[in-house]
């Protein structure tokens, strides 16, 4: 199977929540100006959607941050 | 307690300075994890923000606001006025002897203010040179998809009243 000490792959699972989360985040930071710009523009039947996918984006984010802390107590508990 | 923390008899200085430099390369990436969830937290609280705002808008009243007299300015210029609350700017246009126009001086595409460009006899916007038609307000040119918020004006003793805003303002 896997040769790697925990830790190691500790890591690689942590890295790999990161770079979701940094993606995540790029699509809400783009959603958030999307939203604001139509919203200036007029058009306020996007302020539900954009608000609702962002409270799911974060949602997302949150979740991978504890899985990232977990991670983190685990390995450095054992 | 946090949600950030799970309950520990440990002191918080032990979970975010090891003692262990192993340890710094897993409490260094959990910190910035946390710095981008509440980065994500923060722009849910902008959308949530843009939610209330477009929610909790009041539907606009209409009251009869006298904007100039009709001498006062000549064929051609302009005026400048707030209708129908202080911080609504709405530009007069005197385009013929008996002709008054006016719109919502925020255009349509960023809000940024529309004015007269005489020689051509339309409005522009120089932020992203957006064009408007003098005569309806629809947009001839740029990147506004829609057409300037129309002002409606009636003549009363000699005096040019707003009466009421046409097409929906930003």
């Amino acid at each position: 199977m896997n040769g790697r000490p925990p830790q190691s792959r500790g890591l690689t699972a942590i890295d790999g929540a990161m770079v979701l989360i940094v993606v995540l985040l790029i699509v809400q930071i783009w959603l958030l100006s999307a939203t604001l710009e139509s919203y200036l523009a007029g058009h306020r039947d996007v302020a539900v959607p954009g608000a609702i996918i962002s409270a799911v984006l974060f949602a997302a984010c949150f979740c991978l941050y504890r899985f990232v802390d977990r991670i983190d107590s685990e390995v450095r508990k054992g | 307690m946090s949600w950030f923390r799970k309950p520990s008899d440990a002191p918080l200085w032990r979970d975010e300075f090891s003692v262990y430099t192993a340890d710094e390369r897993y409490v260094n990436r959990r910190q910035f994890t946390k710095f981008l969830t509440l980065t994500s937290f923060g722009m849910m609280v902008g959308n949530l923000w843009i939610l209330a705002k477009s929610t909790l808008r009041r539907q606009p009243s209409f009251p009869p606001v006298t904007v100039a007299a009709l001498d006062e300015i000549p064929v051609g210029g302009v005026k400048t006025f707030h209708y129908p609350a202080s911080d609504d700017p709405c530009i007069l246009v005197r385009t013929a002897a008996e002709t008054y126009v006016a719109y919502s001086q925020k255009c349509t595409h960023l809000s940024c203010a529309v004015y007269y460009e005489k020689e051509q006899n339309r409005l522009e916007c120089p932020c992203h040179q957006g064009f408007f038609s003098i005569a309806d307000g629809s947009v001839l040119q740029g990147p506004p998809q829609r057409p300037l918020p129309r002002v409606t004006l009636r003549k009363e003793a000699g005096q040019l009243v707003a009466i009421r805003i046409e097409g929906e303002s930003v």
